[in-house]
């Protein structure tokens, strides 16, 4: 086992059926960081967290968990988790679902203080059942920090949550990070992998098919994106030396280039009247794409 | 900073994280607390099972049949434990076993799994609670008893109460090995496959022909309705120690099962 990690999958593979959900994966979370699990719908992101959390044997591999096998009490009493798909017990309330869940942890926060820091002390009285879907999300997460966890596994943790709300939540991960906890988060919203994540991995049908923090892996896409105002056509441009792609809309010529600083110099030299030039990397959101279409 | 957000300790030894006993029995306790008011909470579950035994009873042993088990103690004897044993079965196979299938369909019943959860914690709690309903429709009988002519002592009525609240945990673990099969649409009807069958035809209300006395020897509602007889000292079949072993055997092979498969697909 590394050392440094709190949580790891060595070489894991897990099939349902015929299916494979998990081949050959490598995984570790690692102290004092957030990682941020990313991959397109069936890539195996939650059954990964299922097998750190011992919910799930592996079929190969090993999974262990603060050293130990995940599916013991110990280990998982320095765990927070918040499930995709968990119903809390619709007859209790917000405060009595926490306090229930405090009473698992050896230190944990009091159940007043988990919902202060989570944006929920106005529903601690309100009965679980009759909350709204992004309300329920909010008391998970509180559940999931009463414990004063060392690690949070978050699963799809800002689903259906407003702007506000997530904000909440990202702020409140934040301040967690800072404290030492180490947090593994899956997320389909990139935007939320690139505003917490010190590191990504991305899987795709069941395999790591690339990690490193976010510009890492932004810079694992070459391409970067020239957008201006220019009198000269897209056929033109189409046919330079480096430019790969180019359209035209209402906000002007878009050309993806491998090599920008070249196309630029041309597209200064051959248009003086050229303007509004802005050139971008390419963003997580870019790189996802291309790294999950290679994977197919 | 935060004083809730403290720093994480990061010094200790990586696996170690003492939780003092006294913490993990409080975790006991508060599971059982709350369950008990999940319970408190869901009037329509619990008033028909706690108000049914009772009520049937004072409907048969005393407004319609009345008058004929007055001059029949042994009728009337047979009528108060057969519904006193009906009253057993409710609580323990629908309340344990649609509620674990419920909470396996929602994920409540995965979340506690991935939560440090003592071991068992839930499903004590659910136990206990199926025992403190049956004590409750207990005292319904023992409050309804006097009114259907029953010679019964106290001790023997405690005795009686005593032998059936212990023996709602084969029904619990029965419900048990339903929910852990069940979804949670289906458990209800998959319960009545069992409870229906287990309610006519294990000679508590009225007695079996000869044909039909293979069904009661596997029937765990026949054993305790047997012991019942024999708690308050009335002539029943077969020897106690014998009712015994079957409904512990139906408990323990019930819980062990389920445990296997809920371990297995959860």
């Amino acid at each position: 086992m590394n050392n440094h990690s709190l949580a790891e999958l060595v070489s894991v593979t897990k099939r349902f059926g015929a299916i494979v959900a998990l081949d050959q994966l490598d995984l570790d979370a690692r102290p004092g960081e957030l990682l941020a699990v990313l991959g397109p719908n069936g890539a195996g992101k939650t059954t990964a967290i299922s097998l750190l959390l011992g919910l799930q044997q592996p079929d190969s591999g090993s999974a262990r968990l603060f050293g130990g096998p995940p599916n013991l009490v110990e280990p998982r009493r320095q765990v927070g988790v918040m499930m995709q798909e968990a119903a809390l017990a619709p007859e209790l309330r917000v405060r009595e679902q926490i306090d229930l869940a405090a009473s698992y942890y050896p230190d944990p926060m009091t159940p007043d203080d988990a919902l202060e820091i989570t944006g929920t002390t106005a529903l601690r009285k309100r009965p679980y059942a009759k909350l709204s879907a992004g309300q329920k999300r909010q008391v998970q997460f509180a559940l999931a920090v009463v414990g004063r966890p060392r690690l949070l596994f978050l699963d799809e943790p800002t689903v259906g949550l407003d702007i506000q709300s997530r904000e909440m939540v990202w702020a409140t991960l934040r301040r967690l990070v800072a404290d030492g906890c180490s947090i593994v988060l899956t997320t389909h919203y990139l935007e939320e992998a690139e505003a917490l994540a010190d590191r990504v991995a991305v899987l795709a049908k069941g395999r790591l098919i690339a990690t490193g923090t976010v510009s890492e892996i932004r810079g694992l896409v070459v391409r970067k994106q020239i957008t201006c105002r220019t009198t000269l056509s897209a056929e033109q441009v189409a046919a330079w030396p480096d430019v790969q792609t180019v359209t035209r809309d209402q906000h002007g010529l878009h050309i993806t280039a491998s090599n920008t600083e070249n196309v630029v110099r041309r597209l200064l030299a051959s248009d003086e009247d050229l303007h509004d030039l802005e050139v971008q990397r390419a963003g997580l959101a870019e790189a996802f794409t291309e790294l999950t279409q290679e994977a197919k | 900073m935060n004083p809730v957000l403290a720093p994480i300790e990061t010094s200790e030894a990586v696996g170690s994280k003492a939780m003092p006993s006294g913490r993990v029995l409080r975790a006991y306790a508060v599971e059982a607390k709350y369950e008990s008011l999940r319970m408190m909470r869901t009037p329509a579950f619990l008033a028909p099972f706690l108000a049914l035994p009772a009520g049937l009873y004072l409907l048969f042993a005393v407004l319609l049949f009345g008058a004929e088990i007055a001059k029949d103690p042994k009728a009337g004897l047979f009528t108060f434990i057969g519904f006193s044993v009906f009253g057993v079965l409710g609580p323990g196979m629908f309340g344990f076993g649609v509620s674990i299938a419920m909470e396996r369909e929602t994920g409540l019943y995965t979340l506690k799994r991935a939560l440090p959860m003592p071991p068992g914690a839930s499903l004590i709690a659910k136990m206990l609670m199926s025992m403190l309903f049956v004590a409750a429709i207990m005292a319904t009988m023992v409050a309804a008893a006097p009114l259907g002519h029953l010679r019964l002592g106290a001790v023997q009525l405690l005795s009686l109460s005593l032998v059936n609240i212990a023996g709602s945990l084969p029904f619990c673990a029965l419900g048990f090995l339903v929910g852990s099969l069940a979804s949670g649409k289906a458990a209800p009807a998959f319960v009545n496959l069992l409870y229906l069958p287990m309610i006519y035809l294990s000679g508590i209300f009225f007695p079996l022909p000869k044909s039909m006395h293979w069904f009661a020897a596997i029937s765990p509602a026949y054993h305790l309705d047997q012991l019942a007889f024999a708690s308050v000292g009335a002539a029943n079949d077969g020897a106690a120690a014998l009712h015994v072993l079957v409904l512990a055997g139906v408990t323990l092979a019930c819980t062990m099962l389920a445990l296997r498969r809920l371990a297995r697909v959860g």
